[in-house]
């Protein structure tokens, strides 16, 4: 059994040590807005945030969780700068399919919390672990800039 | 029944959206409507397709008391917008605001719902016209109910903005106020209807980013096919045959079976080779969650049969094919006498061209869920092609059609290969198992790469001749590529039509001597449609041997290309062997040169084409015909010292007729652009002993962020005449591939000639 804090409340996870933390959340405590995509690390689809920063949570054991706070996109939108990055990513039009979406967007509010005006470069840096297949990367980009505005009052 | 489940509706979740009073509490058109929706029988099109189309507003409009209106979506969502497109066509005719619009997703059912096959690009092109008249219908009867209540003439109102307007006694009515009188309304004579006039439209061809999900994809309320849930739902993965054809030999699962939550270790019954849309066998691990699924494959023991195929080996293979491609194949079309024009030729030229096998990677793998309960199957599944897996779902468990229904989830990305239901039906044999839990059938990316329909692999072989003047004389093209037939008949060998035509046969150049030619080849894994198909080869191998010629001409390439496509005209599909046409009617589409020429020169033109670029800058384009629309894409690149690509500027033109979701459109040529600068620079399955190589995204690289162009413009060209609607999601991807390797070879001098690009640049 491993404690978790997940969006704002203390859950007990019976779950092995080794289990991921994603399928922690989607399988045993039921929150599917989390995505699987590759079970390595390597696509970003199951972004979330471990103590404000960003993890993939498909390569995060339970066992390291435990004890931390833990912010899943269900919660995102309550943060301020969480809500800004998801509205910009409808205004801006970002999504096709859609499944990789909440990643990227956990990615980028990590980003613009650390770095509130970032540059091309480092924009790309930041979002290099999380993929796109349908190759919305242009208006992520976009959509992280919109959301930068929008932050510092400045929205167009 | 079935209400523990968190799938009904999708579009809850928009912004600004009011509460409907649900399903339960709407007012269906049930009424008493005779009209008839015949219309004369036709083979092409929409009404080509099984379960044709369909209008009648009962099917897709429901008015809820509150006045929101709830309209249902037969075709699958994989990140075209379909869902959004086709609702706001039925919004926009009714005069509904969108913020009062739901959008509701149809079951499988074809024949109450007409075709739902969502692939070759034709949601939009098949279903417009039946939207459009749902949507007039629902109006009229809007507007009659309320003339009637008012006592004046139906002439006297109108429906604007989700109310009914009577000008004269300066009277209006929100359509929550007719609800519970349109239904007693019979339907108007069809011939009736008016039509909005396009002036008056608000959204259709209009700027705007209206959603039907993005809201509730950015916020992880949006179901997958892997986000359903109920109280004591098992998962599943599967082992299955590592060579096509390979089967089970032996298994022991009481390894697997010691894993904490592994709750059973089973057979699934595969098809045998051609084993189409049917799964290909296996041992499934069936767990109380996914991760114990997975630990409890990694220590499951399998052995499987040898294969005919285990042979199989990409570097040998592609040998064989670009030595089949260099002798006479089966004759496909010919024009003049290509021989006699080669030999008086001041000039030939001749280059091979290979594209490795891709897996399509949707970012969701395949998943899907069954639950047979009650003597009823039920199942959720991000499928392009709900029918044909509810038909294969009821077989598979014995159950008859109607007592079999499958829920259409968003699709996490689909690109084709989710138009094949075997991961649906794995699920089905596990619920066989498991009467009354809900069965999950996951896939790993492992597996989802390494048992994909591929796309095919493939030799093109090309030989032209230029005349005194520059002028392409003769031009022989060998296209050697296993075909998607493999996939249902006994070892076809050669291209069907509908490969053929994309690309190979039905060029539109203005040659004298043509010869097109399919020597034959064998198929080793299962191939299967990849977004935009066999025009990817075709298109790569064309594209780019006429910038070759341009160069052996000695001339700019855009006045080549130009020259090439000849004068205006358009050219009945007929004219080309077998003249497929992507089941379009030859009349309502011709190939229209004069429309490929007009999307090139706004694409050069746009993209400043001629203009001095900095060293180790080149720029390169393509321009093609397929899905019905013409796309032309210019991309300017930068070769690095050490080989690093940077893609700086795309610029794309696309004429897909009219237009209805002109943002859409844009962002599927956004799409479809990272998408072939990825198939083109790491896009690669390769065989090893009859198995995929690659296995997840370290070893099968699909595009990043830093990948994709700095800077993407879309223009989208008005046709200069009266045409029909084309397609849209796929046709961007052909001209991307071989625009990116010609503006390679103008900022290097080398020239791609095999697929993927990988280190040719280092």
């Amino acid at each position: 059994m491993t404690t978790i804090h997940l969006n704002g409340q203390d859950r007990e996870v019976d779950a092995p040590e080794d289990m991921p933390l994603l399928w922690a959340i989607r399988d045993v405590l039921g929150f599917t807005g989390t995505k699987f995509g590759c079970g390595m690390g390597l696509c970003g689809a199951c972004t979330m945030h471990m103590d404000g920063a960003p993890i993939r949570s498909c390569v995060t054991p339970i066992s390291a969780a435990a004890g931390k706070k833990i912010t899943t996109i269900e919660a995102l939108g309550r943060q301020k700068v969480g809500k800004a990055v998801q509205e910009a990513w409808v205004k801006v039009g970002v999504p096709q399919c859609g499944y990789c979406q909440c990643g990227q967007v956990m990615s980028a509010t990590a980003l613009l919390t650390s770095n509130p005006s970032p540059n091309e470069e480092e924009i790309e840096t930041s979002m290099a672990g999380n993929i796109c297949r349908c190759g919305t990367y242009n208006r992520i980009k976009t959509a992280i800039h919109t959301a930068s505005d929008s932050l510092k009052g400045g929205a167009k | 029944m079935f209400s523990d489940f968190s799938i009904v509706n999708h579009g809850t979740d928009r912004r600004g959206f009011i509460k409907s009073v649900g399903a339960t509490g709407a007012l269906l058109f049930t009424a008493n409507w005779t009209w008839a929706q015949d219309k004369p029988a036709k083979k092409y099109g929409g009404e080509g397709m099984p379960g044709g189309t369909k209008s009648d507003p009962k099917l897709f409009v429901a008015i809820n008391y509150d006045g929101t209106i709830d309209i249902t979506v037969t075709r699958s969502e994989m990140g075209q917008g379909i869902r959004s497109s086709l609702a706001l066509v039925v919004a926009e005719e009714m005069e509904a605001d969108w913020n009062r619009c739901r959008v509701l997703q149809a079951v499988g059912d074809e024949a109450k719902y007409g075709n739902q096959n969502t692939d070759g690009s034709r949601s939009m092109r098949h279903w417009y016209e039946p939207m459009r008249q749902c949507g007039a219908t629902v109006r009229a009867i809007i507007e009659a109910a309320a003339a009637a209540g008012w006592g004046v003439p139906i002439r006297e109102v109108r429906a604007s903005k989700h109310s009914v307007i009577h000008a004269l006694s300066r009277r209006k009515a929100d359509f929550a106020e007719l609800v519970g009188v349109v239904g007693s309304f019979e339907s108007p004579d069809p011939i009736s209807i008016r039509y909005k006039s396009p002036r008056t439209y608000r959204y259709i061809g209009k700027e705007h980013t209206h959603s039907a999900d993005a809201v509730s994809m950015v916020s992880g309320t949006a179901i997958y096919g892997g986000d359903t849930r109920s109280a004591g739902m098992v998962y599943a993965v599967v082992a299955r045959p590592p060579v096509l054809g390979s089967t089970v030999e032996s298994f022991d699962g009481s390894e697997a079976l010691k894993v904490k939550g592994v709750l059973k270790v089973m057979p699934i019954e595969g098809a045998a080779v051609p084993s189409g849309f049917k799964p290909i066998g296996g041992i499934a691990v069936v767990a109380e969650n996914t991760w114990a699924a997975i630990k409890g494959r990694e220590v499951l023991k399998v052995d499987w049969s040898s294969s005919p195929h285990d042979s199989y080996e990409s570097e040998a293979h592609r040998q064989s094919l670009e030595e089949a491609s260099s002798k006479p194949g089966k004759l496909v079309r010919s024009v003049g006498d290509v021989e006699a024009a080669f030999s008086k030729a001041k000039k030939t030229h001749v280059a091979t061209y290979y594209l490795p096998h891709i897996a399509h990677a949707p970012m969701e793998p395949p998943v899907s869920t069954a639950l047979l309960r009650n003597n009823f199957l039920e199942i959720w599944a991000p499928t392009q092609a709900p029918q044909a897996a509810r038909t294969e779902a009821a077989e598979r468990a014995g159950m008859p059609l109607e007592k079999t229904r499958i829920n259409v989830t968003l699709l996490g990305g689909g690109f084709g290969r989710k138009s094949k239901a075997d991961f649906i039906n794995e699920a089905v044999e596990i619920a066989k198992a498991f009467p009354g839990r809900a069965a999950r059938v996951q896939w790993t990316r492992e597996d989802d790469i390494r048992h994909d329909y591929f796309h095919t692999v493939s030799g093109e072989h090309l030989e032209a001749s230029l005349n005194r003047r520059g002028k392409v004389s003769g031009w022989l093209h060998r296209s050697v590529a296993p075909t998607i037939a493999s996939l249902f008949g006994p070892d076809p060998k050669h291209q069907q039509a509908f490969e053929t035509n994309m690309g190979h046969s039905n060029i539109p150049f203005a040659i004298p001597n043509v010869r097109i030619e399919n020597p034959e080849v064998a198929a080793h894994t299962r191939i299967g449609w990849f977004r935009s198909v066999s025009n990817i080869p075709h298109g790569f191998a064309v594209q780019s041997f006429i910038a070759e010629l341009a160069e052996e001409a000695g001339r700019d390439p855009l006045r080549f290309y130009l020259d090439l496509l000849g004068d205006d005209r358009e050219i009945n599909p007929d004219e080309f062997k077998d003249g497929w046409n992507h089941g379009e009617d030859p009349k309502k589409y011709p190939v229209d040169t004069g429309r490929l020429k007009n999307v090139l020169n706004v694409a050069t033109k746009e993209a400043g084409w001629g203009k001095r670029l900095p060293k180790g800058r080149g720029m390169g384009f393509a321009v093609h015909y397929s899905f019905v629309s013409y796309v032309a894409a210019v991309l300017e690149v930068e070769v690095e010292k050490d080989g690093n690509l940077i893609v700086h500027k795309a610029t794309m033109a696309i004429d897909c007729g009219p237009r209805i979701n002109p943002d859409r459109i844009r962002s599927q040529m956004e799409g479809s652009c990272v998408m072939g600068i990825g198939l083109a620079t790491t896009g690669e399955i390769s065989f090893e002993n009859g198995s995929a190589k690659q296995s997840n995204f370290h070893d099968y690289q699909v595009p990043r962020i830093s990948l994709a162009p700095k800077s993407i413009s879309v223009h989208l060209v008005d046709p200069e005449k009266k045409v029909e609607l084309g397609g849209v999601g796929e046709p961007g991807v052909p001209p991307i591939a071989p625009a990116l390797c010609n503006a390679i070879y103008a900022a290097t001098g080398k020239r791609i000639r095999r697929l993927p690009i990988g280190d040719q640049l280092a």
